[in-house]
């Protein structure tokens, strides 16, 4: 065993101790016709064989295209800072600060994280920490029905859809039912949250709403009616939670500021690197009035017995190890090492260096939206974005692929990300952040070009090009 | 000394100074934002910490070393397995072409990764004699829901509708009961036997048309294996009802036990626990579910598929209708899972074998060395990866608590075990040694526990006031909650005097 430290010697003297002959006299109260038949694995890899092989893996995979693909998860740059304060043992490879004695740093950070991310969502409570931002919305949307007593949430379309279906999923169990709100189909509102069709969901009397669920900016990159959907879901006695995306924060209204009794949203691009899908960090706020309501850790300032400021895992009874059946939620272990990430980062950008991470985002769209203007692919709606928007581009999933073959990642295309909506059929959701360089928007814009009249691929990649599957055949290599 | 700085510090908040740090990110261009309109607009800059790069990383490096952790000593946390994290595992994580994969980008540029899983699952369903899994669940409580809500589908395509109760024995994990309730089901709560198990006959009478699923821990939190586990899963199919094994005590059966062949119609792993990936601090984790042949068809999606031309790619949206649909965003936590698949070739099947005889040759040795000091509430049988001792005697002949040992352990530089838990033994202390500590650790953390025991008949206050060598003392938990200050406010902060 790679990691184990005992000798023959040592285990003898165990045996002896513990006054046993063999190890296997330790498992015979498992019953002899359910013991394990054999366990059929490849053999022990050494260090250095197994790590040619994980890299051998990691290189099958295709990182260096020009990529514009966002759809709820971003590239950033990390200071380098990060990763090496991350990198301390005394960080992560600590568990859940049950003994605060010799927990004071975990708890501090959770404490400076809660106090962060109130600062970016104006609002005061912060759980520490959801799995991700689907299933932080997905408790967000509990928590208006256990806060509400009521048993309808709508949700607008425009939701990422992933968020959507985990609502869905986290609803099957209790009797609770979802409810989609459309979108506004066409004119300068289209692609965003339709209130008149919210207004009519909201007013049916014998179904009441717990909670209304919208996304700023939404999944489509435009940004929503936020203070308009508050009132309105306010109107009905309904709460109202707003997705959020963090760095969007601090450029956009904070949710506490219109009207949002919960936010939840990822907190992927405080930092933490894409990693095909986590982990990352589920962000979850409410009022100061839904605090007995909110599941997931929180920690407090007070004072040990000596009077010296301390920090404390507190209001620990909404949790399932003291409350069991009656908790909150079931969440035990959650994000704590990527909320450290999160906090980290901001104190590392700052808040000046977050609002230009935001702004530069939203000036190479601008730029990266002119560009693709330019060669046949024009913004599908209308309204304003901050750093995501469609394109509209015939046969999008082809074209994708070829694009593709020549190195660039153009998005998503969302006939396949959202098969069931006529309105995107032609739609490539593409996204710029302050990591995008010109370069990269200059070769996105002229290939495009190049595939929508019909030029074969330059030089450098002619022979891939032109049989099925370039960048695929290098991936598969 | 417990944990190796013992300076508190200032919050970052005050630490902060206006117009410190910068050089990050390259400014804006002035316009950048004129597009935006201003109702949607944030009306001035969050009010976050500014702290030049030496300053905010001493924060971090100085708090860092106030908490104790498994690089820095001895975590006996049962029913964490706190094991040895392998540095490579988080070099192997950190590879540019896992870490910088996008989670939607096209199966045809994610081949490595998705080689990886695909091959993890083959991994997890032969060491669980699992027919398939997702690796979907963020930790294992979300994998309990998953679990339950996949027993819940499976009756409701039955039309067995009025299976509205989840049988859990009073030793388990918080986790059960709280996930029965989140999937709409009643908790009903089976007593345990003298020896520990499930007490076999009220677990019958409380069996029947009404049961969706029982859920079982095995080996139990008590740390033993459930020796009638046979006639318990016969009780269970017999009645109609499937069978939930909870896995977080996999780390002790590796080899020995498969609950798939068993006859568990579904299971969750903590690879945080059994598969080293490290804890974090309190996350992440991943909670792979294995199932057997019943509820294959509902597993969530999307899985990976391995294609003909032996590719491999995701499940598109819908392909599988099925399928209870989605637990979180994306494929799953698959940095984690990066870390565990690297665990499990490290080891082969030989080697993760002796990661349970090891794990279990410690407990029973530790186990051993205290008998005579503790009382053993399950007597001298073997344990398997954990054991529980009770300080009840000492308690009644000394005054002196769990608690209090437990914090005096602190001064002896251990992380003391969990205390009152399972919640049915008194004054309860469950301790996991794992099987990469070395026997001089085993012995010296012994020798402390029987010190204490000594120093509570003979000097009780000293370890009634522990830990005396700590950062902070022992913390006033009820002012935290009656008087809750859950963020940095300039005002709540100074009524608290700063550290110096």
């Amino acid at each position: 065993m790679p990691y184990g430290p005992h000798t023959p010697a040592d285990r003898a003297r165990m045996l002896a101790t513990i006054g046993i002959g063999s190890v296997d006299e330790l498992f015979a109260d498992i019953p002899g016709k359910l013991r394990a038949s054999s366990l059929d694995l490849p053999e022990p890899e050494p260090e250095l064989s197994l790590a040619a092989h994980l890299q051998a893996l990691a290189a099958r995979n295709r990182v260096d295209l020009a990529s514009f693909l966002g759809a709820g998860v971003y590239r950033h740059y990390s200071p380098a800072a990060i990763d090496q304060i991350l990198l301390r043992g005394e960080w992560y490879t600590a568990y859940t600060p049950y003994q605060p004695e010799i927990s004071q740093g975990t708890l501090q950070s959770i404490y400076e994280y809660e106090s962060l991310i109130a600062e970016l969502v104006g609002l005061d409570v912060v759980s520490a920490s959801h799995y991700d931002g689907a299933a932080a919305t997905a408790e967000a949307a509990l928590m208006t029905c256990r806060a509400t007593r009521r048993e309808r949430v709508l949700v607008s379309r425009a939701v990422h859809r992933h968020y959507r279906e985990t609502i869905e999923t986290y609803f099957m169990g209790g009797g609770l039912t979802v409810e989609e709100i459309p979108l506004v189909a066409d004119g300068l509102a289209a692609g965003t949250t339709d209130l008149a069709a919210l207004e009519r969901l909201l007013a049916d009397p014998d179904r009441a709403v717990a909670g209304v669920v919208a996304s700023q900016p939404n999944f489509l990159g435009l940004l929503e009616p936020m203070s308009d959907i508050g009132q309105l879901a306010h109107a009905a006695g309904a709460l109202f939670v707003a997705v959020v995306e963090p760095v969007s924060l601090a450029v956009l209204a904070p949710p506490g500021e219109y009207g949002a009794d919960i936010a939840a949203g990822e907190g992927q691009p405080l930092g933490i690197a894409p990693q095909y899908g986590g982990p990352y960090l589920g962000i979850l706020a409410s009022t100061e009035a839904l605090v007995r309501q909110i599941p997931g850790r929180l920690v407090g300032m007070t004072t040990d017995i000596d009077g010296k400021r301390a920090f404390v895992m507190t209001m620990r009874a909404r949790e399932q190890d003291i409350r069991r059946e009656k908790a909150a939620s079931n969440i035990c272990t959650n994000q704590a090492l990527l909320a450290l990430a999160a906090s980290v980062y901001l104190a590392m950008v700052g808040p000046h260096g977050l609002r230009d991470v935001a702004a530069l985002g939203a000036a190479r769209a601008a730029e990266l939206e002119t560009a693709l203007a330019a060669v046949g692919a024009p913004r599908l709606h209308s309204g304003p974005y901050l750093n995501e928007f469609v394109v509209r581009v015939p046969g999008a999933a082809e074209v994708h692929r070829l694009l593709l073959e020549r190195g660039v990642l153009a998005g998503l295309v969302l006939a396949e990300a959202e098969p069931d909506d006529p309105a995107l059929a032609d739609g490539l959701l593409v996204c710029a952040t302050e990591v995008t360089t010109h370069d990269e928007i200059g070769r996105f814009a002229a290939t495009l070009s190049d595939v929508l009249t019909g030029r074969p691929p330059v030089a450098v990649e002619a022979g891939a090009g032109t049989a099925r599957g370039g960048a695929v055949a290098e991936a598969r290599r | 000394m417990s944990v190796a700085g013992n300076r508190l510090q200032p919050t970052i908040f005050e630490k902060s100074s206006p117009g410190r740090g910068g050089g990050k990110i390259p400014h804006a261009p002035k316009d950048a934002l004129d597009r935006i309109p201003a109702a949607a607009r944030r009306a001035g800059p969050a009010a976050l910490p500014e702290l030049n790069e030496p300053e905010a990383v001493r924060h971090y490096v100085n708090l860092s070393q106030l908490n104790y952790a498994v690089d820095t000593g001895f975590y006996p946390l049962g029913s964490c397995t706190m094991k040895w994290n392998p540095k490579l595992n988080e070099w192997a994580a950190r590879l540019p072409g896992f870490a910088g994969l996008h989670p939607m980008a096209p199966d045809a540029v994610a081949q490595g990764t998705l080689q990886l899983l695909w091959e993890l699952e083959a991994a997890l369903a032969e060491i669980s004699g699992m027919t398939a899994l997702t690796l979907q669940p963020a930790a294992g409580a979300q994998g309990e829901l998953t679990g339950i809500l996949m027993i819940r589908a499976y009756h409701h395509d039955r039309g067995d509708l009025d299976r509205t109760e989840v049988l859990v024995p009073d030793s388990s994990h918080g986790t059960n009961p709280a996930t029965a309730t989140m999937a709409g089901f009643t908790t009903v709560t089976i007593p345990s036997a003298a020896d520990g198990g499930v007490d076999l006959d009220a677990f019958r009478a409380a069996l029947g048309p009404r049961t969706a699923a029982v859920m079982i821990t095995n080996p139990s939190t008590l740390g033993l294996f459930e020796a009638r586990i046979g006639e318990l899963l016969d009780a269970v199919h017999e009645a109609g009802a499937l069978a939930y094994m909870d896995g977080a005590n996999l780390n002790a059966i590796l080899g020995r036990f498969k609950p798939g062949e068993a006859g568990f119609d579904v299971m969750h792993f903590n690879v945080h626990k059994t598969f080293s990936t490290p804890h974090g601090g309190g996350g992440p984790g991943a909670g792979p579910v294995g199932v057997g042949p019943k509820l294959v068809a509902y597993l969530p999606s999307p899985r990976v598929i391995r294609d003909e031309d032996a590719g491999f790619r995701l499940e598109r949206p819908g392909e599988r209708p099925t399928s209870i649909g989605r637990m979180r965003s994306f494929v799953g936590n698959t940095g984690v899972l990066v870390r565990a698949y690297a665990y499990i070739r490290a080891h082969g099947g030989s080697g993760l074998r002796e990661v349970s005889d090891d794990a279990v040759l410690a407990a029973n040795y530790l186990k051993a060395r205290l008998a005579g000091t503790y009382d053993e509430p399950y007597g001298d049988r073997p344990c398997k990866h954990e054991f529980v001792v009770s300080a009840a005697s000492l308690k009644k002949a000394t005054g002196v608590r769990t608690l209090d040992i437990a914090k005096r352990l602190i001064d002896y530089g251990y992380h003391p075990p969990t205390i009152y838990f399972p919640l049915i033994v008194e004054e309860g202390m469950l301790i996991e040694p794992t099987e990469t500590e070395p026997i001089e650790t085993l012995d010296a953390f012994a020798e402390a526990l029987i010190a204490i025991a000594g120093e509570a008949r003979t000097d009780p206050d000293l370890v009634h006031e522990a830990p005396h060598d700590t950062p902070v003392r022992r913390l006033d938990e009820v002012k935290a909650a009656r008087q809750p200050n859950l963020r940095w406010r300039p005002m709540a902060g100074a009524q608290t005097p700063c550290p110096d």
